[in-house]
């Protein structure tokens, strides 16, 4: 019973540090992902609030907060409201599975640093992302407005070409792992990191990702100022906030899984293991920032033509191809 | 080998945007740093003072004319010794574009742009400049220009009597 006690309170523990890093770390992201660019364009970014700007973040939450909330008329109130929390509430619930590092032996018990070693975690992953959809829709229809259902309907096809190719590319990495938890795809990364014995998993996901977090050069869904951004386009304040802070929780999840796939997870030498994590983290979301800074957006025909008939047919190659491979090491 | 081209062209800019990212930025930090803006710069107006000190505005209601914004107002007034000067002007610098045709039209090099272009405010009614805003002690950009030394009735000189004018003319010996 006391056994039990102290496993829920180890949970509850572990998930409000995962929530408070994450919100911390979106917050951040957003601020970083500002300074770089601006660097990369030979600006400054922002700078202003606290020392080196580092209180932006709380700047914009306060104006988020204070600014006007405005709800269409004729919107679908409920669901209206929902959306946005929707689409960030997937992407935090996604983190439950993703381990950072090995067991730690805590007051002589195992404490595993995963919230819940789900052993099929890999599906649980790709569920979620695609439960992420639901924001992206919802939000669309629920405005009652022409533009946000249009732009939901482009998000949706874009998000769910990319998802095909996602869930494929992360086949491969399951057959070599042979195994669906994202524990033991880590383990199986201690030879080698997948990225080098399968890069071309590594970069159809790689590819896959960035569309999937609604980023440059596939960020046709939130083009702001040329085709009036498309899904939340009625949404103001906090609500549009929310939406900006899943992106970016999304960018880190997104990354995690990068992380675990390809990159060895914690695995590494010297450092502990959470800092390895958190810096094969940080470097995949700084080459998401870095891809922001240059390359320009895909054409709508463009970017489908590129999902279906390049990263789909490629990934279900390296699907077989990769297959072979085993059985014949094998055989 | 157009894929080769493709390719070459996604992986190269990255490297471009990382070289980019450790060069100095060359933004201008404006509250600390602030540029000299050039003596043309076209911004907050004055009314400037002839080399004796008197306000050179004459009141013609030129610049008034010459605005495309209509921003200026003036009553016109006249002294005891006939220099004409205006009894109240006003500018309002929320409608003001310092599109300098104002001071294009003036005839005694009385409105002048300058270049202090930190006039911003939050209460538009603070952006209304009335004269006493606006005149300056100083003749600003040709600090010699002295309208009544060259045009006028009488104020600085006798009638006629200004270096570059010929006296009156005795309209009875020029009849035909
Ligand atoms: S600068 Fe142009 S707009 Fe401003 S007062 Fe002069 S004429 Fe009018
Ligand atoms: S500022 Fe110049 S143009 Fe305007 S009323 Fe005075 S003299 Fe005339």
């Amino acid at each position: 019973m006391s056994d039990f006690l102290i496993d829920v309170v180890l949970i509850l523990v572990k998930l409000g540090l995962i929530f408070g890093v994450l919100l911390t770390m979106a917050a951040y992201l957003v601020f970083a992902e500002r300074r770089i660019l601006g660097r990369m364009q030979l600006r400054h970014g922002p700078n202003r609030v606290g020392p080196f700007g580092l209180l932006q973040p709380a700047a914009d939450a306060i104006k988020l907060l204070t600014k006007e909330d405005f709800i269409p008329a004729g919107a679908d109130k409920v669901i209206f409201f929902i959306a946005p929390g929707l689409a960030a509430v997937t992407a935090l619930l996604t983190f439950a599975v993703v381990p950072f590092a090995p067991p730690i032996e805590l007051f002589g018990r195992q404490v595993p640093m995963v919230v819940c070693d789900l052993n099929v975690g890999v599906l649980y992953f790709l569920g979620l992302s695609s439960l992420a959809v639901y924001g992206v829709a919802l939000g669309g229809w629920a405005s009652n407005s022409k533009y946000a259902l249009l732009g939901a309907i482009r998000s949706l096809a874009q998000l769910i070409s990319y998802e095909l190719s996602m869930g494929l590319a992360v086949i491969p990495v399951i057959l070599m792992a042979r195994s669906f938890s994202l524990t033991d795809i880590v383990l199986a990364q201690q030879g080698a990191p997948f990225l080098l014995l399968n890069p071309p998993a590594f970069l159809i996901f790689l590819i896959s990702v960035v569309a999937e977090s609604k980023r440059i050069p596939f960020d046709i869904p939130e083009a702001e100022n040329e085709i009036v951004a498309g899904f939340h386009t009625e949404y103001s304040g906090m609500r549009f906030g929310l939406f900006f802070v899943g992106e970016y929780i999304n960018m880190v999840i997104l990354s995690s899984m990068i992380t675990v796939f390809f990159l060895g997870g914690w695995l590494g030498p010297v450092l502990p293991p959470i800092v390895w994590f958190f810096a094969k983290v940080l470097a995949c979301c700084f080459f998401f920032i870095w891809t922001r800074g240059t390359l320009p957006r895909l054409r709508y025909d463009q970017l489908m033509h590129f999902g279906w008939k390049v990263l789909v047919p490629l990934a279900l190659l390296n699907v077989i191809v990769t297959g072979g491979v085993l059985l014949w090491i094998k055989g | 080998m157009n894929l080769w081209r493709d390719i070459k062209g996604t992986v190269r800019p990255f490297w471009i945007t990382l070289r980019y990212m450790f060069k100095k930025p060359v933004t201008i930090q404006y509250p600390e740093q602030k540029r000299t803006p050039s003596p043309r710069y076209r911004a907050r107006i004055v009314l400037t003072r002839d080399p004796r000190g008197e306000e050179r505005c004459v009141a013609c209601y030129l610049c008034s004319a010459a605005c495309p914004v209509d921003c200026i107002s003036m009553q016109a007034a006249e002294r005891e010794d006939g220099r004409r000067y205006a009894a109240w002007f006003r500018i309002n610098f929320t409608r003001c574009i310092f599109c300098g045709l104002c001071a294009e039209a003036c005839p005694t090099l009385a409105i002048q742009m300058s270049p202090d272009y930190e006039i911003c405010n939050r209460d538009p009614m603070k952006l209304v400049y009335e004269k006493e805003d606006l005149l300056i002690a100083d003749g600003g950009k040709d600090n010699e220009y002295d309208f009544y030394q060259h045009a006028g009735i009488g104020v600085a000189n006798p009638r006629g009597g200004n270096e570059d004018e010929y006296g009156p003319v005795d309209i009875k010996s020029n009849l035909p």
